[in-house]
């Protein structure tokens, strides 16, 4: 018999085993692509192949080719740069953060979100390379000595912030991440069948083998990874948000930036995720794992971070009018009334109004509604950039010098080469790394799972397991 | 974790169940038997105190690799933007290093990470080389597996065994590396 606290719901449904977990997680590494992911695969290649050739053009031709003018100067460029960060850090806030909270739905979410993160990075820094035109000088945003003499970066700039920022958020993404994948690489080892898939989870499980130290010692690094990459991951949208907020353009100029910037980060990120899970425990048959109370669960986010984005943007506009700075006020009437005051209000319909609905329990359980509304999101966050960037800039100082952006096709193209590398890498990294931390969920089981077979774990005879012992002494 | 020599001889209790043994690490030990290690798929919480490891001294190496890392990016901001080519910014001192802070704090934690996982690997002897010191396969499945250096015991076999049996093991085998 096991008793689970009728307080708490249930976070693996389906009576799982240990064995379960592993058989479940297992099969889609192990078995041969199903159709459905074939077609998926084969759909982002070709857009990847499409954006590819935008990219090199745009490299080839030099930024002429995007729809930017002397008013203008940034634009589809930055707006795509900041989303996709902005999407990445979902993975570290389920990774770190909910890991610090001892929450344990992140359990069988955190390893597709974190590999989110370190796609969306990588998308993200695509679109630094991209904006600098001469991708083949980027070492120059390095402090490097150089051939003008010993002058350097100037490291009052926070663009010169943000090259550390992102490329330290990358790298302690990916370590956290790996560091994670290595215990069940290691299970995969072991059930391996042909040579080769041996040899290669093998070389990436690095020997493990499970020992009582090495968990310890395992544990605690987990914990103090989790440690620095929470203040981390607030310091890199902040740090994104100060490219911004450190400049005097009326609109950018604003201390409400940095919270605003992380909130409407993780908004937008617990959106991706929701998209990809959603798509991921069909297709995989995760249900058991990925369960209504975990969508639930990151609804509830997404509602109170839009709720913070909601608040954001409207103090915003307060202070505009409270500053009394004629420039400041225009900035933001312009915003909403002005030329551009479609973005303004997709933004404000598709992420203040749109994540309210999730107070409504039932729309909140709904996959559809999820689904949808997520879409919506992420939707309304690329406006909520593009808004900030460019109307900020539209209409410059002078009247002579106002303009408007409309963006060509490799605007365009760059954008869709991102989606194109975002979903062939997630995609690859859903058929050959098990989507959901085995050994997480398999910790959590006794205590978070539906119900437990009589065997269990195979309880030995005669014993009753009432109350799960570690779960009392540590957490 | 400890190396084997070649010819070691292992008796190795296979679990089922993750609480049995936690409770038979205890039971074993207190039979006068030395536990090699246990190997699970997965943390038992107390499962290292029960075994009597020392607790993990990583932190202190975390520490001073994110020390390290701070001190390197003070190092660079003080000789690039107050020594080497000093320039009036924003008419603030040369060295204005509130305007550091940022990169100083990313370096902190690029260092500690990295550091600290790096040490972690290697005090564990974990690389891509390693080959895996593995008991039983289904130990990083669903079983929990105690292995007993029987040339670190004075208790013959068949002794150890039924100590082993006692405490909960399903299964009993014999490895020789």
């Amino acid at each position: 018999m096991h008793v689970t606290s009728p307080v708490r719901t249930p976070l693996v449904t389906g009576g799982k085993t240990y064995a379960d977990v592993t058989e479940d997680i297992c099969k889609q590494v192990e078995g041969k692509p199903t159709r459905a992911w074939t077609i998926a695969f084969v759909i982002s290649f070709v857009v990847l192949i499409y954006g590819t050739c935008c990219v090199f053009w745009t490299w080839w031709e030099g930024l002429g080719v995007w729809g930017l003018n002397k008013t203008i100067g940034w634009a589809w460029d930055i707006t795509n740069f900041v989303w996709w960060v902005g999407i990445g850090h979902a993975g570290t806030l389920i990774s770190a953060i909910l890991l610090l909270f001892r929450m344990k739905y992140r359990t069988s979410i955190n390893r597709a979100a974190e590999a989110m993160t370190i796609f969306a990075v990588l998308c993200a820094a695509s679109f630094i390379l991209m904006h600098m035109g001469r991708p083949w000088l980027a070492h120059w945003a390095l402090p490097l000595p150089n051939t003008f003499g010993s002058l350097w970066v100037n490291f009052n700039s926070p663009l010169v912030w943000d090259v550390f920022a992102i490329s330290t958020y990358f790298t302690v993404s990916l370590v956290f991440w790996y560091m994670g994948l290595v215990p069940d690489l290691a299970t995969i080892r072991d059930r391996a069948t042909s040579k080769v898939s041996r040899y290669i989870y093998g070389a990436f499980s690095l020997g493990w083998n499970g020992g009582a130290k090495t968990w310890a010692r395992y544990e605690y690094i987990s914990l103090i990874l989790a440690g620095i990459s929470t203040p981390l991951v607030l310091s890199v949208h902040t740090i994104v948000s100060f490219d911004f907020a450190t400049s005097v353009i009326p609109g950018w100029h604003t201390t409400i930036f940095p919270p605003y910037f992380v909130a409407g980060a993780i908004f937008s990120g617990f959106a991706m995720v929701q998209n990809l899970m959603l798509i991921t425990r069909v297709v995989f048959k995760l249900e058991d794992y990925i369960t209504f109370e975990h969508i639930e669960s990151m609804n509830k986010i997404i509602t109170l971070t839009g709720s913070i984005v909601g608040v954001a943007y409207i103090t915003e506009f307060f202070i505009a009018w409270y500053s009394g700075v004629d420039y400041e006020r225009y900035a933001f009437i312009n915003r909403a009334f002005g030329p551009y005051w479609w973005a303004y209000w997709a933004m404000m319909t598709c992420n203040v109004i749109s994540p309210q609905l999730f107070w409504s329990r039932r729309i909140r359980r709904s996959i559809t509604w999820t689904f949808v509304l997520s879409v919506i999101v992420n939707i309304g966050m690329w406006f909520e950039r593009f808004v900030i960037i460019v109307t900020s800039l539209h209409r410059d100082y002078l009247p002579s010098s106002w303009a408007m952006f409309s963006p060509t096709m490799f605007d365009i193209g760059d954008y869709i080469f991102s989606f194109g590398l975002f979903f062939t890498l997630f995609l690859l990294f859903a058929k050959f790394l098990p989507v959901i931390n085995m050994f997480e969920v398999k910790a959590i089981i006794r205590s978070a799972s539906e119900r437990l077979p009589a065997s269990v774990s195979g309880v030995a005879k005669g014993e009753n397991v009432t109350s799960p012992t570690y779960n009392k002494d540590v957490e | 974790m400890s190396q084997h020599n070649d010819s070691a001889k292992f008796l190795v209790g296979v679990y089922d169940d993750d609480e049995v043994v936690l409770k038979a690490v205890t039971e074993v030990k207190s039979a006068g038997v030395r536990i090699h290690e246990v190997y699970t798929p997965f943390p038992i919480h107390g499962l290292d105190v029960a075994l009597g490891h020392p607790r993990t001294r990583i932190g202190i190496a975390a520490f001073l690799f994110g020390l390290t890392g701070f001190l390197c990016m003070v190092a660079l901001t003080y000789y690039t933007m107050g020594y080497d080519w000093p320039m009036i910014i924003g008419g603030k001192d040369h060295y204005a290093y509130p305007a550091y802070i940022p990169v100083m704090f990313e370096f902190t934690v690029l260092f500690t990470a990295l550091g600290m996982v790096g040490t972690f690997l290697i005090s564990n002897g974990l690389g891509p080389t390693t080959k895996p010191l593995m008991f039983d396969l289904r130990s990083t499945d669903n079983k929990f597996v105690m292995a007993i250096d029987l040339s670190k015991n004075k208790q013959s076999e068949t002794e150890i065994a039924s100590v082993l049996r006692a405490s909960g093991a399903a299964e009993v085998n014999v490895k020789q590396f």
